[in-house]
């Protein structure tokens, strides 16, 4: 019990710090920019109960679209490559080409092709969010367990069963991790593809309050956005946690036997 | 993580790629140069949207013989060199101390788990703000996106080393600095160089961001110029060239990390294979 006090204490003892020297520092500012934090508190409520349905919501459902169909699309490219040496050395350098491409950099093209609407936001999203999965995918199939792989030849394990059992449980761990770097780049997108000549959305809101100096606000919103990374960040690790149960609880007992 | 990671490299073996793997290569972006050649010129799509390769390449042979894509090409670079090289300090720096302290670094782990994830782009209103479209306003993106692979690579590193040769220092009193030069930078190393890798790329996207949406000066500003003008296959190029930078970016500091390390077991290994 005790010690379950300290390390809750421990993990909310700095922020809480941080939190009250900014409340207390900020207090009598009298800069423009950078106004008291309880100026931003008293805005954060006004602010968003107006655009939460029309702005925040819409938002979060092209991230998590966008977001899905990266995952997906990284793994059913990832697999066939990373079980095909050839094809993966035909491909690799190109693929190197557009992955180096900064995500943000795209949004003119996609802005020229599809226009300003949603489904440009969404293939910005899926184009920056694709490339951990997808590499990530192919070092994990790559890696998979020879002597499992020869097994599964063995007893005629073939098809989507191998697939199923054998490729994407092998790379899961691998996949996972290209999930978490794609989850952070995914929200970046979000904001980027909204800032963007748009007229919805959290990253729209928050440079249209910037332009309109409304300074409190825009600082509202970007505690909200601040708020959404965690909180995403958070999710993933209990799915996480979840998703490879069986993972971590064979490398502890690896651990225990070493 | 660390060790599935190894397993599949060490498996892979990256020695120097074989004549027909280079072959493969040049084969695949010869392929890829000639779908969006034909896409534009079979009527798939509009030329006026996607203009074929030819057409992308003699607009970037015209670019380069400008003194202003030159000019923009060293501003990005410069964001980027500069944003990285500070954060890069810093994130070095924090992460010894936080990382030799067991105390500090159960402190500081719920902060940094919380300031983290804080996208980095929520910080253009501010650098707008504050600095306009300017280096500065690049800088700061930069500088807050590639600090954090450092920082949590510097930790685990520092947090990786042996305890028994933490204890034979302590026995033997070694000063604090020949501890930190023969003990703690030797198992961190690998660790830092990792975070560096990872800083490098965040860094170039957040450059290019910048100077995209703030309109500092540089590559980012000159494709939105070609955008707003519609000069189409110049704002192809550009993404070309950007594309190329990162490319640049990625296998430079792959090699960096395999000079740096190269008395290290894992990459006296990898060549071994």
């Amino acid at each position: 019990m005790t010690r379950a006090l300290r390390s809750l204490a421990r993990a909310l003892g700095l922020p809480a710090v941080l939190f009250a020297v900014w409340w207390l520092v900020s207090a009598g500012s009298k800069s423009f920019y950078l106004p008291p934090l309880r100026a931003i508190l008293d805005a954060f409520g006004p602010t968003w109960s107006s655009r939460w349905a029309s702005d925040v919501l819409p938002s979060i459902g092209r991230l998590l679209i966008g977001y899905a169909g990266a995952v997906i699309a990284g793994v059913a490219l990832g697999v066939p490559l990373g079980g095909r040496p050839r094809l993966r050395a035909a491909l690799e350098p190109a693929l190197e080409l557009f992955r180096a491409i900064p995500p943000p950099a795209l949004v003119p093209v996609f802005m020229l092709l599809f226009g300003i609407g949603t489904p440009m936001k969404l293939l910005v999203i899926v184009s920056g969010a694709v490339w951990p999965v997808l590499l990530n995918t192919i070092e994990g199939v790559r890696a998979v367990d020879e002597v499992l792989s020869d097994t599964c030849q063995s007893y005629g394990i073939t098809g989507l069963t191998r697939l199923r059992v054998l490729v994407l449980r092998g790379a899961s761990p691998q996949i996972v991790t290209g999930m978490r770097q794609a989850l952070s780049i995914a929200i970046i997108l979000m904001v980027i593809s909204e800032m963007f000549a748009s007229s919805s959305g959290l990253g729209y809101a928050i440079v249209d309050f910037q332009r309109a100096f409304s300074i409190p606000q825009m600082w509202s919103g970007i505690l909200l956005l601040g708020a959404l990374g965690v909180v995403l960040s958070l999710g993933f690790g209990v799915f996480e946690a979840r998703a490879l149960r069986w993972y971590h609880g064979q490398r502890s007992a690896h651990r225990e036997d070493g | 993580m660390t060790r599935v990671r190894h397993a599949g490299r060490r498996r892979a073996g990256r020695s120097t790629p074989s004549l027909p793997r280079i072959g493969l290569g040049v084969l695949g972006i010869a392929g890829v140069a000639a779908v969006f050649e034909l896409i534009p010129r079979a009527g798939l799509v509009s030329p006026r949207f996607l203009p074929p390769t030819s057409a992308m390449l003699e607009a970037l042979g015209r670019e380069a013989a400008t003194a202003a894509f030159w000019r923009a090409l060293l501003d990005t670079a410069r964001g980027w060199a500069l944003g990285l090289a500070i954060a890069v300090a810093a994130g070095a720096v924090a992460g010894v101390v936080i990382g030799s302290r067991r105390g500090l670094r159960a402190a500081t782990a719920s902060t940094i788990e919380f300031l983290r994830p804080i996208p980095s782009v929520a910080l253009i209103p501010v650098a707008m703000l504050l600095y306009g479209a300017q280096l500065r306003s690049t800088l700061l993106l930069v500088v807050y996106a590639s600090f954090w692979p450092v920082l949590l690579q510097v930790i685990d590193g520092v947090a990786d080393v042996d305890p028994v040769a933490r204890d034979t220092a302590l026995s033997y009193r070694l000063s604090r600095w020949v501890t930190i030069r023969h003990l703690i930078l030797p198992t961190a190393l690998p660790y830092l160089m990792t975070g560096v890798r990872l800083s490098a790329a965040v860094a170039l996207i957040l450059a290019i961001t910048a100077e995209l949406v703030i309109g500092a000066p540089g590559l980012g500003h000159e494709i939105e110029v070609a955008r707003v003008s519609s000069a189409v296959p110049l704002l192809y190029a550009l993404i070309f060239v950007v594309g190329l930078l990162g490319v640049a970016v990625n296998v430079g500091f792959r090699a960096l990390e395999r000079r740096v390390l190269a008395w290290h077991p894992s990459v006296r290994r990898e060549a071994a294979a």
